[in-house]
C-alpha cells in the first residue's frame, strides 16, 4: 500500500475516536444535567413538606422554637441559593436542623403517637435519602464526566471541543468549616 | 463505571447466546421427531416456529410470569411506604427508573427482581423481610436487587428462566410421545430412538447446569455494586446474617425454576454441603465475610 492509504487510514481511525468520544461526552452531560434536575425534584419535595411539619410539631414541642426557626430560615436559604455550592452547604444545614429536631421529638411521647406526624416522618425520612442518593449520584456521574475529560490524550480533544470541568454537588472548601453537625 | 459495561455487555452476549441454545436445541427436538414421524424439515419448521413465537411472548411477558409463578402482589405506597421509599431512593442512587414493588405475603425473608430491562422491572420482596430488617438492612437487601436490575442480569435470568423451563417441559413432552405414541407403526429407526431419548434427557441437564452458571458469580457482584450504592456494606451483610438465621425456608412459593432469582436460596438449609456444581447460590458466610472486608 501507497502511504497516502496509511494516511488515510490512520486518519480514519482517529476522526471515529473522536466521534466515539464526542458522543460519550454528550451522553454524559446529559446524564449531569438529568441527575441535577433529579436533586431538584427531591429538594423542592422536601420544601413542600416542612410547612406541614411545623405546624404538627409546634402544637406538641413547645421547647423547639429555635430549631423551628431554624428550619424555616434554612429552607428558604436553600431555594435561594445562587451557586451550587451555597445550595449544597444551606441544604446540609437544612439535613442537621432536621435530623436534630428528629432526635428532639423523642422527649414529647405524644407527638410520637400521631398517626399525621409518624406520616411526614416517614416521608421526611424518605425525602432526606432521596436527596443524599441523588447528590451521590450527580456526584458519580460529574466525577466520571471531569475524570473522561482530564485524562491523556481526551483532554486536547474535549479541550478543542470545547468541554469544561462540571462542578460537583458538595459544600465548597471554603465555607466547609462553618457546618456544624448538631447530633 | 467500566466494570458495570463490562458486566452488561458480558449479559448482555450470554443473553444472545442462551436464545441461540435454546434454537439449536429447539431446532434439534423438532428434527429428531421430525424423523421419528417420517419428515426431519417439517419438525425442525414447525418446533423453530413455534420457539420463536414462545421466544417473543415470554420476552415480552416474562416478568409477569415470574411475579405469578412465585405468588407476589404490587402494593400501593400507602400499604408499605418504606418500601416505596427504599425503592425509590435507590433508583435515583443507581440512576434508573424506579421498579415497581410487590410483595411475597410470606414469613420467610428472601427477595428477588425480574424484568426484561431498567424500564420495565420490578422489586419483590417478602412481607417477612419487611419486618424483620431494620431501614439500613433493607436498604442494603434492596440495593442488591438494583444491581441486578442495573446490570441486565434480570433480563439473563428472566429468560434463563422461561427458556429453560419450556425445554424441560419439551422434553418431558417428547419422551412422554415416544412412550405412549404407538410407534411400532411408524418408519422409526431404532437408532433415531436412542437419539431422541438421550436428547430428551440431556436438554433438561444443560438447561439446570445453564442456569446455576448464570447464578452464583452475579451474587457477589450485586452485592458489591449493591454495597456501592448505599455506601454502606453493614446494612446487607447485617441483613444477610438475618436471613442466615431464619429457620423458616420459602419452599411453597420457589420451585426449582425460580430458585436462582431470590436473593438467597429459598430452599430449606441443608446440614451438610451442598455439591458446589448444584448450589444456586454462593453460600451466604462467605456473601458475609465478602462485605465486611469492603
Amino acid at each position: 500500500m501507497s502511504i497516502g492509504w496509511w494516511i488515510a487510514i490512520i486518519l480514519g481511525i482517529i476522526i471515529l475516536a473522536v466521534i466515539f468520544l464526542y458522543n460519550s461526552l454528550i451522553r454524559l452531560k446529559n446524564e449531569i444535567k438529568n441527575s441535577l434536575a433529579q436533586i431538584d425534584v427531591q429538594l423542592k419535595r422536601r420544601h413542600d413538606l416542612i410547612p406541614n411539619l411545623i405546624n404538627t410539631v409546634k402544637g406538641y414541642a413547645k421547647h423547639e422554637k429555635n430549631l423551628l426557626t431554624e428550619i424555616t430560615k434554612e429552607r428558604t436559604a436553600v431555594m435561594k441559593a445562587a451557586t451550587m455550592g451555597a445550595k449544597a452547604q444551606a441544604s446540609t444545614k437544612l439535613s442537621n436542623a432536621l435530623g436534630s429536631l428528629m432526635v428532639q421529638v423523642e422527649n414529647y411521647p405524644q407527638l410520637k403517637a400521631n398517626e399525621n406526624f409518624l406520616q411526614l416522618q416517614e416521608e421526611l425520612t424518605g425525602t432526606e435519602n432521596k436527596i443524599s442518593y441523588s447528590r451521590q449520584h450527580y456526584n458519580d456521574v460529574v466525577m466520571s464526566f471531569n475524570n473522561k475529560i482530564q485524562v491523556f490524550p481526551n483532554n486536547i480533544i474535549a479541550n478543542s471541543l470545547g468541554f469544561k470541568q462540571e462542578e460537583m454537588f458538595e459544600v465548597e472548601e471554603s465555607e466547609k468549616k462553618n457546618v456544624k453537625v448538631e447530633f | 463505571m467500566a466494570t458495570l459495561f463490562q458486566q452488561i455487555r458480558s449479559n448482555n452476549i450470554k443473553s444472545a447466546i442462551l436464545v441461540i441454545l435454546f434454537v439449536i436445541i429447539v431446532g434439534l427436538l423438532g428434527s429428531v421427531l421430525g424423523l421419528y414421524y417420517g419428515n426431519m424439515w417439517f419438525g425442525v419448521i414447525m418446533s423453530t416456529l413455534v420457539g420463536a413465537i414462545y421466544f417473543f411472548i415470554v420476552f415480552n411477558t416474562g416478568g409477569s410470569m415470574i411475579l405469578n409463578m412465585t405468588g407476589a402482589r404490587p402494593v400501593t405506597k400507602k400499604e408499605f411506604p418504606h418500601l416505596h421509599h427504599t425503592i425509590e431512593g435507590l433508583a435515583v442512587a443507581a440512576g434508573i427508573p424506579t421498579p415497581k414493588a410487590y410483595v411475597i405475603d410470606d414469613t420467610a425473608l428472601n427477595a428477588f427482581a425480574t424484568g426484561k430491562d431498567p424500564k420495565h422491572s420490578s422489586v419483590t420482596v417478602t412481607t417477612g423481610l419487611l419486618d424483620k430488617l431494620n431501614r439500613q438492612e433493607l436498604e442494603g437487601v434492596i440495593a442488591h436487587e438494583m444491581a441486578h436490575i442495573k446490570n441486565f442480569d434480570i433480563r439473563l435470568m428472566m429468560l434463563t428462566t422461561v427458556l429453560v423451563g419450556v425445554v424441560t417441559l419439551l422434553g418431558d413432552f417428547f419422551l412422554r410421545s415416544l412412550w405412549f405414541g404407538g410407534g411400532d407403526n411408524r418408519k422409526g429407526h431404532p437408532a433415531l430412538l436412542i437419539l431422541a431419548i438421550a436428547l430428551a434427557i440431556l436438554a433438561p441437564i444443560i438447561g439446570h447446569l445453564m442456569r446455576l452458571a448464570v447464578s452464583r458469580q452475579r451474587e457477589y457482584l450485586a452485592d458489591a455494586t449493591g454495597a456501592a450504592l448505599t455506601r454502606y456494606p453493614p446494612g446487607l451483610s447485617s441483613a444477610l446474617k438475618k436471613i442466615q438465621g431464619d429457620p423458616d425456608p420459602l419452599v411453597d412459593r420457589a420451585n426449582r425454576a425460580t430458585a436462582h432469582l431470590f436473593i438467597s436460596t429459598p430452599f430449606r438449609k441443608t446440614k451438610g454441603k451442598t455439591i458446589a456444581l448444584f448450589a444456586t447460590h454462593p453460600p451466604i458466610e462467605e456473601r458475609i465475610s465478602r462485605l465486611e472486608k469492603m
